[in-house]
């Protein structure tokens, strides 16, 4: 099947951003507007291409549509090609749909900010690049993709560079990001060496013919990708600083689409993951180990979107986790991606409101209270938090403990670690989210006098209520009758039966619920009771020390990677200058010095240059002679 | 008579001009000297044809001759101009190239 309008899913917000960012300031009256329609349009289209899908049989979901021939090299031949099918829908909707609400509540939420059209500017060309990342029929389609989200990320986070140490988060996100980019791209070249083509349908029906090692290789080599872009350990540490962007932001980019493109990266390649199981385990592992660092940090943070940012971290790590667990976790990962989106999108505004009534505040140790000033902040807020904390019938319920069986279900030791990981994040969850709701919204008030705490305005707390109620539904639309798993069964390998369960789901969910109230009560107990001091307290324990530093993300880069870089460098800079410029600057001594030698020959004397000629002539004719001799 | 004996008055001649031409300062006089050494050439080259017996010699004496007359002609004009500038026909005080 083809479709002549996937193209305009990506032309609209790219002309959106075009437009506002060439006509310059006098957009600027109404480029909020016109980059929020382009949005609302691209969702439009997005829904049209939905319902036309679900009037098709299930093997004529897929539509594609041929937009010019790329590169023609030989034997290497890339289309710029588009390719929606089941998988591709359920990014397309949520892009679009979580963008045009945060569009619309960044007109209220920048209506103070000089640059707001500029902001809308770039927000288009994420949500453009966003969707020629998941839209792409090709690993080098969605490779330009993906480098426009960094592009994006980048611009975005650093909106407001006047600050110095925002500008550094930026470039820390682009070199993080680098790291992984450079993943995906040694991956495409691996697959094109090995199995001759770059794109999706290519690559699947190629792969079963490549050998192990190469798949490997390929799989490893995708997940660096993903770490970088999905900010999983190793390559997690720029996520925290990455909330210097403005809250949308953060909500869009830094929550609910952007770094979950990883996932989506994954998802896509089942059939080499799939086939290499090493790769796979890889995937699991390093799920299992974010899942657990993000939560971590999120207990010790005390700025609301740094907490919340740790928690994203914490919950794709779940994502990566279900995506590395094979056919059997596929659709649970994109599962917990799309309720993901709501609820975390949700909890993102929700903190961007507080800030927005708070003067920007975002220590949660200055807030308190809050609940009685900001009702409808605190019940969407509210909302996301049941829904993040696996409470039935919320859609983190759903999502989280499909997870968690299927890791517990993976078999052996790998399947009991996993499990157990994944339960121990779950707890956690639990724990740092009801700190987050106590300290921000109930207990008493601790802001000083400035502050006067307001509702926001309906611009912004209608787009919070519409994510709640996505944090409510979508977890039980999903799995009611398996709807969505059934629904990417195409796309990814349907598991084969169970060989039989280690842990009944029930049991998983009495464990996990058990495990979560055991979290909320110990954060009850914990920050309900006391007074919380404004300051953080610093007789802590080393534990608490290390989770507030991040546990030593930065000290680890700093001293493994940026210390080494800065060593290479001096080493170099001293090798240029002594070797290489050394001898070019030799050179020039030694052509200088002959050159002043010679130059007393020059005497200007007529009479000594026929000297010379003379001398030259009788030289030449004895030596004639000599020879002839 | 020996045709060596104005072999001998050539060389003769080239040694003048060239020693001329190595050692004096006035302009003029070194361009005769140039001029001596071209004609003690051109006497060796005549004599040549007398003892090879063929013409060779006596045709590239013609040629030296139209040579010397077109340097002549070149050589006296940068004189005179060196003369009108510098109120001088010292080839010392033309060295300023060398600056």
């Amino acid at each position: 099947m083809t479709s002549n309008y996937l193209v305009y899913l990506i032309a609209l917000p790219l002309f959106g951003s075009a437009l506002l960012l060439f006509a310059g300031r006098k957009a600027d009256k109404w480029g909020h507007l016109l980059g929020t329609a382009m949005s609302g349009g691209a969702f439009i289209i997005g829904l049209y291409e939905f319902s036309q899908m679900l009037g098709r049989s299930t093997d004529q979901r897929a539509v594609t549509q041929k937009l010019f021939s790329w590169i023609s090299v030989g034997s290497f031949q890339v289309d710029a090609g588009l390719m929606l099918d089941q998988l591709s829908i359920c990014f397309v909707l949520l892009i679009t749909g979580v963008g045009t609400l945060i569009h619309i509540y960044s007109i209220a939420y920048m209506s103070h900010d000089l640059d707001r059209r500029r902001f809308f500017a770039y927000l288009n060309l994420f949500i453009a690049a966003m969707l020629l990342l998941v839209l792409g029929d090709s690993y080098l389609n969605l490779y330009v993709g993906w480098e426009g989200v960094g592009l994006a990320s980048y611009l975005l986070i650093g909106f407001w560079n006047q600050k110095p140490t925002y500008a550094t988060a930026a470039k820390k996100a682009f070199v993080a990001n680098r790291v992984g980019d450079m993943g995906l791209s040694l991956a495409i070249m691996i697959s094109f060496a090995t199995l001759g083509t770059v794109s999706f349908s290519g690559v699947k029906e190629h792969a079963s013919q490549a050998s192990t090692g190469a798949l490997t290789a390929i799989g490893i080599m995708l997940l660096v990708a993903a770490t970088g872009k999905s900010a999983q350990f190793p390559l997690q540490a720029w996520l925290g600083d990455a909330m210097a962007g403005p809250t949308p932001v953060s909500a869009l980019i830094h929550a609910a689409t952007m770094v979950t493109a990883g996932v989506y990266l994954i998802t896509r390649s089942n059939f080499i993951f799939d086939a290499a199981p090493t790769a796979q385990l890889c995937v699991a592992i390093i799920g299992a180990i974010t899942l657990l660092f993000g939560a971590i940090i999120g207990t010790a943070k005390d700025d609301i979107k740094k907490a919340l940012a740790a928690s994203t971290m914490s919950q794709i790590g779940y994502m990566v986790l279900g995506a590395g667990l094979g056919p059997a976790g596929y659709a649970f990962a994109i599962m917990h991606l799309l309720t993901h989106g709501f609820f975390k999108a949700g909890m993102f505004l929700g903190a961007g409101s507080v800030m927005h009534g708070m003067d920007d505040e975002v220590n949660m140790r200055r807030y308190g209270g809050l609940s009685k000033f900001m009702p409808i902040t605190f019940a969407t807020f509210g909302l996301g938090y049941l829904a993040i904390i696996g409470v039935p019938p919320f859609a983190g319920f759903y999502s989280k403990d499909k997870i968690i069986e299927v890791a517990f279900n993976a078999g052996g030791i790998k399947g009991i670690t996993l499990g157990c990981a994944a339960l121990l994040g779950a707890a956690i969850t639990a724990f740092y989210m009801t700190r987050v709701v106590i300290l921000t919204f109930a207990g008493s008030k601790r802001w000083n006098e400035k502050a006067h705490p307001h509702e926001s305005p309906a611009l912004m707390w209608i787009p919070m209520a519409l994510l709640a109620v996505g944090s409510v539904a979508s977890g039980f639309i999903f799995t009611h009758g398996n709807s969505l798993k059934n629904w990417l069964a195409p796309v990814v390998e349907q598991s084969p039966a169970h060989e039989g369960e280690l842990l009944k789901p029930a049991v998983v969910s009495v464990l996990a619920l058990v495990l979560v109230l055991l979290g909320v009560g110990l954060a009850v107990v914990k920050y309900m009771r006391k007074e919380i001091p404004l300051v953080a307290p610093t007789d802590v324990s080393i534990f608490t020390r290390v989770a507030r530093r991040d546990l030593l993300q930065d000290d680890f880069n700093e001293a493994v990677f940026m210390k080494t870089g800065q060593k290479i460098t001096s080493a170099l800079l001293v090798t240029d200058k002594s070797i290489i410029d050394g001898a070019v600057r030799g050179v020039a001594k030694l052509v200088r010095g002959s050159g002043s030698a010679l130059r007393t020959t020059q005497t200007g004397f007529v009479r000594s240059y026929a000297m010379w000629i003379l001398i030259g002539a009788i030289g030449l004719v004895a030596a004639i002679w000599v020879v002839t001799l | 008579m020996n045709a060596a004996n104005y072999l001998y008055v050539s060389a003769l001649l080239f040694t003048i001009g060239a020693i001329g031409v190595v050692v004096r300062r006035n302009a003029i006089v070194v361009f005769m000297c140039v001029e001596l050494m071209l004609n003690a050439a051109n006497l060796a080259f005549v004599t040549f044809a007398r003892i090879n017996g063929n013409l060779d010699g006596q045709v590239m004496a013609f040629f030296t001759m139209v040579v010397a007359a077109c340097e002549v002609v070149v050589g006296l004009a940068i004189i005179v101009t060196i003369y009108r500038s510098r109120r001088s026909a010292s080839v010392d005080d033309a060295s300023l190239l060398k600056r």
